[in-house]
């Protein structure tokens, strides 16, 4: 394969005015993946993260449940697609469970590492001081895993982000019809803005999630610093 | 500040045949501990490393149940009523100082007032005051704890403790983090504190001369919780109970080191002293500003003895009263031991100072093991 026909080619998919507007288009495309990984890592997080802060919180059942999270990262994804696919048929839901199954892991274990290290003298005083165990976790516990917890929830999206694309593979939608149907047409133009696409959204994602973190822990980092 | 809740010399605390055996365990870490803490009064607890006295106080405030005995505070089994509860109205101060990293210093001393409901001008107020009071400048309130000393720290934490003003302060090693030099300062801060506050406070400590120096009391432990003797500091020191005690406490070395030292090189407190020329008046005066029950009469100089400021007349003159003799008396060339062994004897614990019956001055135990302290040129300025 030569140069030409590639730029040639991408010069085409982007000059088609169904790239741009229409049932095909990169702005629904990019709408669906968004929304598929938005929701993923949504649902994964309200499904993951609170009975990780009560199992470390607890420090019960931590070991049990890590276990049981990680299955989800020994299983690929793609297999979890595969039976999903076999099980509800296709559309949307089965690269949804298989994106959860993905992105639960790295918030699970985050959360409940990032319990576990709080220092035993912190939570020694918060017992000491009279707080339940509710506010020990809500106002102690929690507060301080936060910085690691969303180092998981970062870590999930990105995974999510570039994982999304496999969706196209169960008629899911997404980004990665680009992909799909590039190979599928022969068209490499297409093929290559759609893997330039899945790559540009995860970067910006991870940046726009990462300017948030900051924003989110602000009180760490004046902790850090004597001034 | 408010008053404290049952009189100086009630039982505050009280252990009844208290036993813990942690449940990984095989050997008790405390066994049947029984124990008094009156109310006002700073006990020590010391002993070596693992011999309980950590378990001892998480059990006061429950972060520890124990496995058989009774404990009480302010004469309420502490068993009763939910934990957080109690431990809401017990002051807790630890080694590493566990201060909050993610609260500005004021959040962090107004924890208990936060969780018991109190109006944001009260814990504001609280807050001020309590910064005052700990010796913390204004503007370290505004900081997190990570922007501050060790020793800084440790007075915040201290603050914490105090902030809804319980009337029992648990203190574990609150000290032992920081260097010398801060240590004492606030050992000396703490000694003012109390003056001031007459709060119960349990201080455990490794160190034998801290207790010696905070204590009302020490109680000195042994390995598994048994308690191997109790006293003053200065029966402690003098009387050593048996072999383990005089090992522990170094009785030997201070023994000898105090067998060095003269009371003439102290400098004495006069004391609540008064001529019997003088009226019943300026008698109660010199007591209230000494904060003692009694005061001493002397006659042109010469000791007469004391009377208890309840035995003071109401008419014009102090000639007629019958003063006892007092219970210690030493000379200016006594040694601090001989001091200390008289001290043991009389029921103030201080010694009276006279040279030919003339009287010189007060030694209290205070200002020997200040003296015994400076001789290391450890200790720092307040
Ligand atoms: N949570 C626990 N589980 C099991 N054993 C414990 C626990 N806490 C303390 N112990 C054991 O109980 C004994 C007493 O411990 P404790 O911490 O009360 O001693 P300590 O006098 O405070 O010691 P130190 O001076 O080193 O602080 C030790 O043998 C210790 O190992
Ligand atoms: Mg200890």
């Amino acid at each position: 394969m030569t140069d030409r026909p590639l730029v040639e080619e991408l010069r085409l998919f982007l000059g088609d005015p169904q790239t741009w507007w229409g049932p095909a288009s990169i702005p629904l495309r990019l709408g669906e993946h968004l929304l598929l990984s938005a929701v993923a890592v949504l649902a994964a997080a309200a499904l993951v993260i609170p009975p990780a802060l009560w199992a470390a919180h607890r420090r019960r059942g931590v070991v049990a449940a890590a276990a049981v999270v990680n299955i989800g990262r020994a299983v690929p994804t793609f297999g979890i697609l595969v039976v999903v696919v076999v099980w509800l048929g296709l559309g949307p839901w089965p690269a949804l469970v298989a994106l959860v199954a993905l992105s639960g892991p790295p918030m699970f274990t985050n959360t409940v590492a990032a319990v576990l290290a709080v220092d035993p003298a912190v939570l020694e005083s918060a017992w000491g001081m009279g707080m339940t165990g509710r506010a020990v976790l809500m106002k102690v516990e929690l507060p301080l895993a936060l910085p690691v917890i969303a180092e998981g929830i970062r870590i999930a999206i990105s995974q999510v982000i570039a994982t999304a694309t496999l969706a196209a593979l169960a008629a899911g939608g997404g980004l990665g019809r680009f992909i799909v149907d590039g190979f599928a047409k022969r068209d490499q133009g297409e093929l290559l803005m759609g893997a330039v696409l899945v790559a540009a959204v995860a970067v910006v994602a991870e940046m726009l999630f990462t300017r948030g973190q900051r924003r989110l822990v602000p009180s760490q980092a004046s902790a850090e610093g004597s001034r | 500040m408010s008053d404290q809740a049952g009189a100086a010399g009630q039982p505050m605390i009280s252990l009844q045949d208290v036993s813990k055996t942690y449940d990984a365990a095989s050997a008790p870490a405390v066994e049947s501990l029984t124990l008094e803490i009156l109310s006002g009064e700073i006990v020590v607890l010391v002993g070596p490393s693992g011999c309980g006295k950590t378990t001892v106080l998480k059990m006061i405030n429950r972060l520890v149940e124990p496995t058989s005995g009774d404990i009480e505070v302010a004469g309420t089994p502490v068993g009763e009523g939910e934990p957080h509860l109690l431990r809401r109205s017990i002051g807790y101060v630890i080694q590493q100082v566990g201060l909050f990293p993610h609260w500005t210093v004021r959040r962090n001393i107004a924890t208990v007032p936060e969780l018991l409901g109190w109006s944001p001008q009260r814990i504001s107020d609280r807050t001020g005051e309590l910064a005052r009071l700990v010796g913390l400048d204004e503007s370290m309130l505004d900081r997190y704890p990570g922007a501050l000393s060790g020793g800084q720290q440790q007075r915040v934490g201290v603050a914490r403790a105090l902030a809804a003003d319980p009337p029992v302060l648990l203190m574990d090693e609150p000290f032992g983090a920081v260097d010398p030099i801060v240590r004492h300062r606030l050992q000396d801060e703490l000694v003012d504190l109390q003056k001031r506050l007459r709060k119960t406070i349990v201080f455990v400590t490794h160190d034998i001369e801290e207790a010696i120096k905070l204590g009302d009391r020490i109680v000195i432990l042994n390995v598994g919780g048994v308690l191997e003797q109790q006293g003053s500091p200065a029966e402690i020191l003098s009387r050593p109970a048996n072999r383990f005690v005089e090992d522990f406490i170094g009785a030997e070395r201070n023994l000898q080191r105090l067998a060095l030292r003269r009371v003439a090189e102290l400098r004495l407190k006069w004391g609540p002293m008064v001529e019997v020329s003088t009226t019943p008046e300026a008698a109660r005066e010199a007591a209230a500003r000494e904060g003692t029950e009694w005061v001493g009469l002397l006659s042109d100089g010469v000791m007469a003895g004391w009377v208890p400021v309840s035995e003071l007349p109401e008419s014009p003159s102090l000639e007629g009263l019958e003063p006892r003799p007092f219970g210690a008396v030493v000379s200016r060339r006594a040694s601090l031991r001989q001091t200390v062994d008289a001290m043991v004897g009389s029921s103030q614990e201080m010694a009276v100072v006279a040279e030919d019956g003339y009287y010189c001055g007060l030694v209290d135990f205070r200002m020997v093991s200040e003296a015994l302290g400076s001789q290391r040129g450890s200790r720092a300025g307040g």
